[in-house]
């Protein structure tokens, strides 16, 4: 064990995993909310540029968006999400671009999560908080979303669960990140594979699991009776 | 006589092929009760919708105040904030306090400040005697309860006309009398109401006028004594032996 973390950065790998499960997990939140917003709303053509978005984003693999954010909007579009001349230009971008895939992805879940926690409110909820004279947005902040966001919380666990896995996937495009120390610690120590396994994994089910038993508790306390 | 406060004129609406709303002409004035009975898919709720624009209408005006219902947006949510509700399930916002629920229309619309609105919103729920629920959730009130908390609510908007859609059909009989009582007080009070319902007794006590709708039309409208003893139209009698006998 000591061995590897004397060879690898195995330390600097997880804190680029975190980051890119923080960023992503903020991005997608906002993204996946406004798409809800948008597909629930009383605009016809936000609700198909919603509908369309989730359906197409949602059926891509998550390694094809985000190597299509590298390679043909950063490399070909010459988009720079990082300054060109830094010196640590590459792997800025690399990791910028990766955070924009992930959360692009992700949003499309996020949304669904909603809309199942909007599902969960009854029309009399909205129809009630109109009456009274609220506008949409109002009704929709005070009365819809905060009821939406609870019911919505169990479908939302799964979502971020399956984002902080899924950063493994920026790999792909080099970001250093675990899979990536995963790969390097197989290439070169062979015969240690049982411990990198054993201590990736760990390392996921130590992010994952409390998250996961903690949006549950929440989800149940937070319950809204009716 | 000054103008009347609702005026509905050639209002006419469709569900798909269904005609629902077939060329209704009412007129509401300051401080009349109106009661709406018909038999089950007349188009009562859909009538009372109408008028705060939960639906839509295809033709035909309608008018609060004299002023035409605005479409879609901040003057609509205006004119609704004037225009209370009351609606067979009650509807309270389930993940606040009975106080909030009465407070949030007051502190969002009306732009009252959070300590004046309470104050008026309990002495609202004095009034309608559930003050001392006011810290609850409305999960855990009764039926009852909670339906009274729902005029609570509305009667914090200072509306100018309520309305009420079958407020005591999905209560316990026992739970009937104290929602009819607090109804009753507002008749009393002068306040504007359209009531669709078929407590007789409420509609004895506390309106000036029954409208009867069958078949999306209005059909019939008299003085409760001269409805109830008198009818003129045939549907009218059918109806009435209907539910008198039970
Ligand atoms: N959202 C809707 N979509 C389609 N049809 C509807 C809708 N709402 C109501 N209807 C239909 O319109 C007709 C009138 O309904 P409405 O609810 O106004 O009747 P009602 O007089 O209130 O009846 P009840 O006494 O049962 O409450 C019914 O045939 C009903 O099925
Ligand atoms: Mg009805």
């Amino acid at each position: 064990m000591g061995e590897l973390f004397a060879q690898f950065d195995v330390w600097s790998a997880f804190g680029q995993t975190l980051y890119l499960a923080f960023f992503s997990a903020i991005g997608a939140l906002i993204i996946g909310t406004i798409l809800a917003i948008m597909r629930v709303g009383p605009v016809g053509i936000f609700n198909k540029a919603g509908a369309a978005y989730v359906n197409l984003v949602r059926n891509t693999p998550l390694t094809l968006i985000i190597t299509f954010c590298l390679i043909a909007l950063h490399y070909q579009l010459k988009i720079y999400l990082a300054p060109e001349d830094s010196p640590t230009s590459i792997v800025d971008n690399g990791v910028r671009w990766a955070i924009v895939g992930l959360t692009v992805y992700h949003a499309a879940f996020v949304c669904e999560a909603l809309r199942s926690g909007i599902n969960t409110v009854p029309t009399g909820q909205a129809e009630a908080a109109r009456s009274i004279g609220l506008t949409f947005t109002q009704s929709l902040r005070e009365v819809v979303l905060p009821q939406a966001f609870r019911g919505a919380i169990a479908p939302m666990a799964s979502v971020l669960i399956a984002l902080i896995k899924n950063t493994t996937v920026a790999y792909a495009i080099g970001v250093a990140e675990t899979a990536a120390f995963m790969r390097d610690g197989l290439e070169f120590r062979p015969d240690l594979s049982f411990l990198i396994f054993v201590l990736v994994a760990g390392f996921f089910v130590l992010l994952t699991m409390p998250l996961g038993i903690a949006l549950t508790h929440l989800s149940q306390r937070l319950a809204v009776k009716r | 006589m000054a103008e009347p406060l609702v005026v509905l004129s050639g209002v006419n609406k469709h569900f798909g092929d269904l005609h629902v709303l077939r060329d209704i002409n009412l007129s509401v004035d300051r401080g009349e009760v109106v009661i709406v009975i018909g038999p089950s898919g007349s188009g009562k709720s859909t009538m009372c919708r109408t008028i705060n624009r939960l639906e839509t209408f295809e033709s035909g005006s309608i008018t609060i105040d004299g002023k035409p219902l605005p479409q879609e947006g901040k003057e609509l949510a205006q004119l609704r904030a004037d225009v209370g509700m009351v609606f067979q399930s009650f509807n309270l916002f389930a993940h606040k306090t009975i106080l909030d629920n009465v407070t949030l229309g007051p502190i969002k619309v009306r732009k009252k400040a959070k300590a004046a609105a309470e104050k008026e919103a309990m002495a609202l729920l004095e009034r309608v005697g559930v003050a001392h629920q006011a810290q609850k959730y409305p999960a855990q009130l009764s039926g009852g309860q909670q339906q009274r908390v729902a005029i609570a609510r509305s009667l914090a908007m200072e509306p100018k006309v309520m309305l009420f859609d079958e407020p005591t059909s999905a209560l316990d009989p026992e739970m009937i009398n104290e929602v009819l009582d607090v109804m009753i007080g507002l008749a009393k009070d002068g306040m504007t109401m359209i009531v669709v319902t078929h407590e007789m007794g409420f509609a004895r006590k506390a309106a000036n006028r029954v409208v009867f709708m069958a078949d999306g039309q209005i059909v019939e409208q008299a003085t409760p004594e001269e409805f109830f003893t008198n009818a003129q139209s045939n549907r009218a009698k059918d109806f009435l032996a209907k539910i008198l006998t039970h």
